[in-house]
């Protein structure tokens, strides 16, 4: 038995399945440096004819493969789960794979530089040891004691949607790398740490919340910041960031968790 | 040059490399080289769920399992391997689960389980709630956990270290050497035992799920080293894809509930597979996609994909359990899955072929025999436990439980044996291949020949092949290959040059279409992923044996590849017609 449902058609729809594309001409303006040639950085701009629906990445695939082989990016997975290429584009913390052209105004030159705050080694490649650095100091694994149960542990579903949210996480480093406090201070855990601290730190199977907070009540932990909401609009997994940061101040205020 | 020296070196770090290194670790000094940071591996863009027979939703038991596995190889899996790794899931889960892993849970707090393509109850009756799964983000919180746990017991990570070539000395493993993408610096690591674990090759294609860094580098490794390289015609293709995209779309869609249409609103795999309809074997769905494209029933202006239709389940439903797909949707179709159904099409996503390996994770050196202190675990091996098609969810067992395995087998050897010396000038082929690359004044460009590559492999080497289209695409990678000696790259520097990186795993890339192609054409029978219009069926008087291609070098320094064939081990299941 079969039931036609897809009848109509949105417009939406008609416009995804649109097999001749409009072309246009866009501007990327990126800020390469590379010490090897020059201490400096500078920035250099490129024509492109896209696909306004194509990728920031797939713009500057096409400006590696076919016009200048020395810009160098990190890139792996082209689809927003991989956490590889977080930049700055039009002067926001974006993934170039998960950003359309259309989406950023292609009628003036798109900015593209790398991240802030951590050490550019070349063009939009940064030195992401101290990012992960932070990210190791919160203990970012299951703390328990006792014996190991034969089966699965049991959590409710209701325990389980407590830290759904920062469980989201990739490691990209779009939110440290746009907050304020980071950029001026890169002792400072900075927002991803946090996240990553609060996924276990309200995780119902875990025992290894005090020692974590702990961490976080250092001169450089949660109290550093300052809820400029700059990490939670540039996760591009749409993690309440500065929420969970809230979260876990007031875990360490109120010590219930 | 800098050498360094561990008992262990694992070589990848996704899935099958972490869960290696969560072993070995603990067992002995352990180096892991990784081409990437180890959270970015493809790993993470699985989706729907590891299957393993918990039974916490219903009846279900690992026997099952494995004869779903047999069966969905079409009975080119080797049946022990199956078996092992069927058990062994129901423990793989439970440790994940142990060191952290957020799954989605049941009312009352167990693993909740899903439907998943070609797991059924009972030999094939229905279909049967057996992938655990945590929403849509499986492979993610299967990366992210393992990495946790790496940071936890202390893993020494070399991250972006590129592995180029692979130390063997009288016949036993002897080190790897790399090319450190940060300085350009080789460094070799001698190790007593080596574990690949450097994920497929999906980058040969054009429309692909994998990653632009999925280019068979240990693969390519092994071959250039003289070691086979079994069943690497069986290629799978996904059957939704983003249409052109190719971007993933879990089969766990269809598990929720999700239905496969075509321009006439028909739910086409009735016809196609009366029992499973939408959950068939991915090879039986892509055949049937392709199928209804030419008979004129696919959407679109040009007729060229079908639907994937979720518009009939609850929002609510969408958002708890297919979170990052309907996102998707949205981002890169601008199109809303609660009401519009999702152009999709068939995408390569996964070798089923590889490094043969047995169930130890020990790298075989032809039929029989083993390379002592080397070792392969996940997409790279072929253990088989997948054989001629995988079913859904099994890549993520896979990596687990042979990781495992191979981990611990590994630092076991490393503990038992010597360092076996390096060879004289351990390092020259690395150089005199990065060099080679960056010293030539060459005309040809990466990017075309691997453009031209892609789209032979689409037009030739896809879901429908036939003797013709294999032999345009053995001459298309062969005048490929002859053109990539004539490849330059513009970046010369040694700082992060990944202008040189892309052209080698070009490179790897076309020694191993070679491989796929010849194999493919010398399989003169349809099973599985393999489909031959000019031989439909399956031969399993000629075929029901393993290919095995090495890479010849004759006297006047040109290649070839030659053909062997290795039995299959058959336990329990004897090969019956298949139907879903």
């Amino acid at each position: 038995m079969s039931t036609p449902t897809v009848e109509t058609h949105s417009a939406a729809l008609d416009a995804a399945e649109a097999g001749s594309v409009q072309l246009i001409s866009v501007t990327f303006r990126i800020r390469r440096f590379n010490p090897e040639e020059h201490p400096d950085p500078v920035w250099v701009d490129y024509q492109l004819e896209m696909d306004p629906k194509e990728r920031v990445l797939d713009a500057l695939n096409k400006i590696k493969w076919e016009q200048d082989g020395t810009l160098t990016y990190r890139r792996s997975c082209a689809h927003g789960i991989c956490g590889s290429d977080a930049m700055r584009i039009n002067g926001r913390n974006r993934l170039a794979c998960k950003t359309l052209i259309k989406d950023v105004n292609p009628e003036k030159p798109i900015t593209i530089e790398a991240i802030k705050g951590l050490a550019v080694l070349k063009d939009l490649i940064v030195d992401m040891d101290p990012f992960f650095q932070a990210y190791k100091d919160v203990m970012p694994f299951l703390i328990t004691s006792g014996n190991e149960p034969t089966r699965e542990r049991l959590q409710s579903q209701a325990d389980r949607e407590r830290f759904d949210d920062t469980t989201k996480c990739i490691l990209c480093a779009a939110c440290t790398s746009s907050c304020p406090v980071f950029w001026n201070d890169g002792q400072y855990f900075g927002p991803a740490a946090i996240v990553n601290a609060h996924r276990f730190i309200f995780d119902s199977r875990d025992e290894g919340a005090e020692q974590r907070l702990e961490v976080l009540n250092d001169r450089e932990g949660v109290w550093r910041c300052r809820t400029t909401f700059n990490c939670s609009e540039a996760c591009p997994r749409g993690i309440e960031v500065t929420k969970a940061i809230q979260e876990v101040k007031r875990a360490l205020v109120t010590r219930r968790f | 040059m800098q050498i360094h020296q561990y008992d262990t070196v694992i070589v990848g770090a996704g899935g099958a490399g972490m869960r290696a290194a969560i072993e070995s670790t603990q067992r002995s000094r352990t180096a892991v080289l990784t081409k990437l940071y180890p959270t970015r591996s493809h790993t993470g863009a699985a989706q729907g769920g590891m299957c393993a027979a918990l039974a916490n939703v219903e009846e279900d038991n690992w026997e099952w399992h494995t004869f779903d596995t047999v069966k969905g190889g079409d009975y080119l899996v080797d049946q022990d391997a199956a078996e092992i790794m069927c058990k062994e899931a129901i423990d793989a889960v439970l440790d994940l689960e142990k060191m952290g892993l957020p799954f989605s849970r049941t009312d009352q707090g167990r693993i909740d389980q899903r439907r998943f393509g070609g797991h059924s109850r009972n030999h094939g009756e229905a279909p049967v709630r057996r992938s655990c799964y945590a929403a849509d983000r499986t492979g993610h919180m299967i990366l992210q956990t393992l990495f946790q746990n790496c940071v936890k017991h202390g893993v020494e990570f070399f991250n972006e270290f590129y592995v180029l070539d692979l130390l063997i000395n009288e016949g036993k493993t002897a080190g790897v050497v790399a090319y450190e993408l940060a300085t350009g610096e080789i460094h070799v690591f001698q190790a007593k035992a080596v574990v690949f674990a450097s994920g497929g090759t999906g980058k040969m294609f054009k429309v692909t799920s994998n990653a632009h860094t999925l280019t068979g580098d240990g693969q390519a490794v092994a071959l250039r080293r003289g070691l086979p390289l079994e069943d690497m015609e069986f290629f799978q293709f996904h059957p939704t894809g983003i249409w052109r995209m190719g971007i993933l779309l879990t089969e766990g869609a269809r598990g929720e509930g999700g239905i496969l249409r075509n321009k006439d609103g028909e739910r086409f795999m009735e016809r196609y597979a009366p029992v499973m309809k939408d959950l068939a074997s991915r090879d039986v769905c892509s055949r049937a996609i392709y199928s209804e494209i030419r008979a004129g029933r696919g959407c679109g202006p040009d007729g060229d994909h079908v639907y994937l239709d979720l518009t009939h389940l609850p929002p609510e439903q969408l958002d708890a359990k297919l979170p990052d797909i309907t996102e998707f949707a949205r981002t890169y179709l601008g199109i809303e899955p609660y009401t519009d159904p999702i152009p999709i099409q068939p995408t390569a996503h996964y070798a089923m072929g590889g490094i043969p390996t047995n169930v130890e994770g020990e790298v075989l050196s032809n039929n029989t025999d083993i390379v002592p202190g080397l070792y392969a675990a996940g997409e790279v091996a072929c253990v088989s436990v997948h054989g001629a098609n995988r079913l859904g969810t099994n890549s993520l067992l896979d990596i687990n439980v042979f990781g495992r395995r191979a981990g611990i087998a590994a630092a076991e050897y490393a503990e038992k044996n010597d360092f076996v010396e390096l060879p004289a000038n351990p390092g020259a082929l690395v150089e005199a291949m990065v060099e080679g690359l960056r010293e030539s004044t060459g005309t040809e460009s990466v990017a075309q020949i691997r453009k031209e590559l892609q789209e032979s492999m689409d037009t030739n080497v896809s879901v429908y092949r036939t003797g013709k289209t294999l032999q345009q695409a053995v001459e298309d990678v062969t005048a490929l290959k002859e053109r990539f000696k004539n490849v330059s790259i513009q970046d010369k520097g040694s700082r992060y040059n990944t202008d040189l990186l892309e052209a080698i795993e070009l490179g790897n890339l076309l020694d191993l279409a070679e491989v796929l192609v010849v194999s493919a054409l010398a399989r003169e029978e349809s099973r599985g992923g393999h489909y031959r219009e000019d031989f439909p069926t399956r031969d399993d008087v000629k075929f029901m044996q393993h290919t095995m291609a090495y890479r010849e070098v004759a006297e006047d320094g040109s290649t070839s590849i030659r053909l062997d064939y290795k039995p299959v081990v058959q336990t329990r299941y004897q090969p019956m017609e298949r139907k879903y």
